[in-house]
This record gives C-alpha cells, sequence and structure tokens, in this order.
C-alpha cells in the first residue's frame, strides 16, 4: 500500500505530476487552483526529480511553453482555471494540430467572464468539442475524488503519448479546495533522453544522420493535405470512442430512473441516490469519467430498463446534449443544475428527478 | 458509522485546521474522511465553514444541508446552521459572542466556553483544540491516541514544540463541556 495523505485535489495534482515523472510545469495563479503552483515551488520539484517549474508570465505563454517543450517528446502540463483556459485555447488547437501529447488541468469556476471562483461545470462545451478552433478533440477525464484527481494524471500522460493528443483533466473548485484521503504511487523515475528518442520517434530530439528532419506543425497550406491531416485525425478520434471510453455505475443493477453526472455532481448524486432510495425510489448511477470520448454505449444499453434520466451538471445544461444523442427520445431525458457557482445540494437533485422525471 | 459534521465561526478562529486534525485523526484509523472547505474572500476575516465527514463507508456528497453535528463558534453561524442540525442530531458552541442562544428542543445541545478558557490559560491559539476537545467527550468516534497522531501529521514540524499544549486543551475542553439540553 502506498502512503496515506490527508490532500487538496490541488495539492493531489501536483504531487502526483511529480511522482509521475513529468520533464516540466508551466503555469500562472488562479483561483481556485493556486494551490497546485504553491504546492510544486514548495516541493522543490527541481531537487526531487530534476523537473522544471516555472511560473509563466500568462496562461497563453504557459500553454505555448507547453508546446514547445511537448514537441521535444517530454512530459508537459499545466494547470488553469476557467478564465485562463480560455485564454490557452490557441495553443490547444496548435497542440492538437500538431499531433503533441501534454496535460493540461482545469479546476473550473464559475463564468462567463472572470465570473466566481466558487466550482462550476459550465466549461463542459469547452472542453469535450474541442475548444479552440478546427475539428479537434481533446481526452477529457473527469475525477470525482482527491484520490482521482493524483491517478489521473500518470493516466492522462499514458492516453497523452497514446494518441499523441492532448488530455485535459476536468475537475472543479470542489474537488480542487476539498482534502480527502489519498494514497499517493510511488515514484516513476523521469525518462532518459534515449528513452525519450526510443518512444518518440517523431519528437525533435537533434537530428541524427539516420532519419530526415522530425518538423512539429500545424500548418498545412495544401488544402487537400490538410484535408488528409484532418482524416488523419478523425480516424484517431474514432479509435478513442473505441477503446478509451471510461466510466463507473453505482447502484445501476435494479435501478429504474438513471442520474448522469460527473466529477463533483456525482458525488452529490451519490447522496440523493441515497435519500430517494430510502423512499423507495430505485436510482443509480452512470458517472463518465471519460467526457470524451462519451459513454454513449454504456447509456443506450441501460435504455430497456430505465424510465428516465435525470442529467446533472452544475450548468445550465451541457453534457445533457450528449445524454440525449445517446437516448434520442425513447425515454424522457432531463437537465438539473444550479449556476454561476452555487453547488446544489442532493434533496434539490432529488426534487428535480420527481418533478422533471417521476411526475412529468 | 457516518459523522456528518459542520464546524463554523469567524475566520482565524482555526475552524478549517481543527477540521483538518479531525479528518487526520479519522484517516489514523482507517475510515473515510472528506474536508470540504467554504473558500474564497470569507477567508479573509469573515466566517469561515468547513464540512467534515467520518465514515466507515464510501463518502458520497462531501457537501450537505443537514449535519449530525454542528459546532458553531460565532452568532452568524449559529443563525445560518442550528436549523440545519438533523433531529436527533447534536450542537455544540462556544457561548462568547453569542446574543440568541440555540432553542431547539429536539437535538442535543452543548455549551463549551473555550474561547474564555483560552485566555485563561493564556494560550490564545489552542482555542479550537479545546473545543475539539468538548466534541470529542460527546462524540467519542476517534480515540485520543489517534487524534494526537492526527494532531502531529496536520502541523508543520516547525510547530511541534506546540504539541503539548495543544493536548493539554484538547483535555481540558473535555472536562469543560456543559449539557445544555439532551434528549436522554
Amino acid at each position: 500500500m502506498g502512503e496515506l495523505k490527508l490532500m487538496k485535489g490541488n495539492e493531489a495534482i501536483a504531487e502526483a505530476a511529480i511522482r509521475a515523472g513529468v520533464d516540466a510545469y508551466f503555469g500562472y495563479p488562479i483561483t481556485p487552483q493556486s494551490e497546485v503552483i504553491e504546492y510544486l515551488s514548495s516541493q522543490k520539484p527541481e531537487e526531487r526529480t530534476g523537473m522544471v517549474l516555472l511560473q509563466a508570465e500568462s496562461e497563453v505563454a504557459s500553454i505555448n511553453m507547453v508546446y514547445g517543450a511537448a514537441g521535444s517528446g517530454k512530459k508537459v502540463m499545466t494547470t488553469s482555471s476557467s478564465p485562463g483556459i480560455s485564454l490557452m485555447q490557441e495553443g490547444l488547437s496548435y497542440i492538437a494540430g500538431a499531433e503533441l501529447p501534454c496535460v493540461v488541468a482545469n479546476v473550473v469556476r464559475g463564468g462567463p467572464g472572470l465570473g466566481t471562483i466558487q466550482p462550476s461545470q459550465a466549461d463542459y462545451f469547452q472542453a469535450t468539442k474541442g475548444g479552440g478552433h478546427g475539428d479537434y478533440k481533446l481526452i477529457v477525464l473527469a475525477p470525482a475524488s482527491v484520490q482521482e484527481m493524483a491517478d489521473f494524471i500518470p493516466l492522462a500522460f499514458d492516453l497523452a503519448f497514446k494518441y499523441r493528443n492532448p488530455a485535459l483533466i476536468l475537475s472543479d473548485g470542489m474537488i480542487g479546495q476539498m482534502m480527502e484521503k489519498v494514497e499517493l504511487f510511488d515514484q516513476v523515475p523521469r525518462r532518459t533522453e534515449e528513452e525519450i528518442k526510443k518512444t518518440c520517434p517523431w519528437a525533435t530530439t537533434g537530428k541524427p544522420k539516420t532519419r530526415e528532419r522530425n518538423i512539429i506543425t500545424s500548418l498545412y497550406l495544401d488544402p487537400g493535405t490538410q484535408e488528409q491531416h484532418n482524416y488523419k485525425l478523425q480516424k484517431k478520434y474514432r479509435k478513442m470512442e473505441e477503446d478509451e471510453i471510461r466510466y463507473e455505475k453505482i447502484e445501476c443493477d435494479d435501478a429504474e430512473y438513471l442520474f448522469v453526472a460527473y466529477g463533483s455532481s456525482a458525488r452529490i448524486a451519490q447522496k440523493a441516490i441515497q435519500l430517494g432510495r430510502k423512499k423507495g425510489m430505485k436510482i443509480g448511477l452512470l458517472r463518465p469519467i471519460t467526457l470524451y470520448p462519451f459513454p454513449v454505449p454504456q447509456i443506450r444499453e441501460m435504455i430497456p430498463r430505465l424510465k428516465g434520466i435525470l442529467s446533472v451538471e452544475m450548468s445550465a445544461g451541457q453534457m445533457i446534449e450528449d445524454v440525449r444523442l445517446a437516448v434520442g427520445d425513447k425515454i424522457p431525458a432531463e437537465h438539473f443544475g444550479r449556476l454561476g457557482g452555487i453547488i446544489h445540494s442532493p434533496t434539490e437533485i432529488l426534487e428535480a428527478l420527481e418533478q422533471k422525471i417521476i411526475g412529468g | 458509522m457516518t459523522e456528518e459534521i459542520i464546524i463554523a465561526g469567524f475566520g482565524g478562529q482555526g475552524v478549517l485546521s481543527m477540521g483538518k486534525i479531525l479528518a487526520y485523526s479519522g484517516i489514523m484509523q482507517d475510515q473515510e474522511v472528506s474536508w470540504m472547505p467554504s473558500y474564497g474572500p470569507e477567508m479573509r476575516g469573515g466566517t469561515a465553514n468547513v464540512t467534515v465527514i467520518l465514515s466507515d463507508e464510501r463518502i458520497s456528497s462531501p457537501i450537505l444541508t443537514e449535519y449530525d453535528t454542528a459546532i458553531i463558534l460565532n452568532q452568524q453561524s449559529m443563525d445560518k446552521f442550528e436549523e440545519a442540525v438533523k433531529p436527533g442530531g447534536t450542537l455544540i458552541y462556544d457561548g462568547n459572542g453569542i446574543s440568541r442562544h440555540p432553542e431547539r428542543k429536539d437535538i442535543n445541545i452543548y455549551r463549551i466556553d473555550a474561547a474564555d478558557e483560552a485566555s485563561s490559560m493564556g494560550l490564545s491559539k489552542i482555542f479550537n483544540m479545546i473545543v475539539l476537545g468538548g466534541y470529542l467527550k460527546v462524540k467519542p468516534l476517534v480515540n485520543l491516541k489517534n487524534v494526537s497522531l492526527g494532531l502531529k501529521k496536520s502541523l508543520p514540524e516547525r510547530y511541534h514544540h506546540m504539541l503539548p499544549d495543544n493536548e493539554k486543551a484538547i483535555k481540558r475542553g473535555l472536562e469543560i463541556i456543559q449539557p445544555v439540553h439532551t434528549l436522554d
């Protein structure tokens, strides 16, 4: 068993980054995720593993530092919260276009604009539909506990390198700020230059005579070439949809009603299930762990046994669109969620199920 | 066993660290724990509160609207959280600065004058540990040995010379808490 600690979600991200053998972190502080860079600087990662820790002058600079370093095959990451992630969208589109691996964590706060520092899940569209310009997807993981904040760092890097694609960890101020018990995995050594050359033959690691130059670019001016590049990306996304869906089912065996909720809403929905089951309501939860790729087949498979679905998200209704694409008009599927940084309570979720689905 | 607690008072009273010590004590006896603070501007001098859950099972929501126990350390928190105690639950409060005392008859109410006690002990910083001691008297869910371990884990090493004072404060809290209204 690994080391047990009581940590904030943000601290777990930071500790996991060091332990996962990350080569560099570039970031800029913003509430509610500033503990990531605070914790990293307290740990002197340059002494622990030789990891580079740099506070950039802005989020735009951070993501472009990530772009550059990722091109050399290094394990690099950044973290921010909603307004900062918006600033990074151009860079993320370039990184996706150039097919580079990296990890970005968004500890979401209420918006739009500067919004509020309280938790929200209103960045779902931005996270799962690309976010920047062009036809691209990020691999999106949604942790629902501090343990998963730690565990998803190495998972996100594995997926990012497997597909040469940016991976996004989508949490929120609640998961970032809360403390829970975490079992930390053992230190993974940073890869040597030789290992990087061997495992990332595409990286700009210095040109030997044995191969042509490696070029990192997202610019293909010839539309025919650009179209072929896009087909290649789309093929990759279809492969992700086949192989990388992750989800958790809770109390689904006898469920007549289903909550679909991720991250902090999944935690609150579990309490709503406990309250509902005390009243004799057969409710289950499907928790998407990957938001892209979204667990469409898993939801479809449950439809014949269900009377209705409530999608619960701290937004005005974003994930509900993916739920409805899965469900069609076969059974009622509605959205519930508080907005702008207000966290819904278990009772409110249960009341919404009663009003919108059971009574509706 | 699941115990859902809200600790609420002014920023600077040690509300968040008291919750952290309690959570660490739970870990020391293999319990599942969660610690969810109010965060933001209220941390800087206004009201502060933290929800702590100790459980033998996986914890669902770290945010709640009703609690098994409310530990209330100022009037604003009394106004906000007295009604949030589950029927049959427990309310513990410090009488210092309280103008409207709790009135519910369907819960257990205890009073601990920890602020006065801390100043008479000449140790204002360990006020929160006196309150924690009082809580542990009423709800002995974590044993004192694990609280000492939790205390050691959550205090940075530079404060470890203060461990004996903290332990003394917890013991004092165990002694001075008084029932106001109990159900049994």
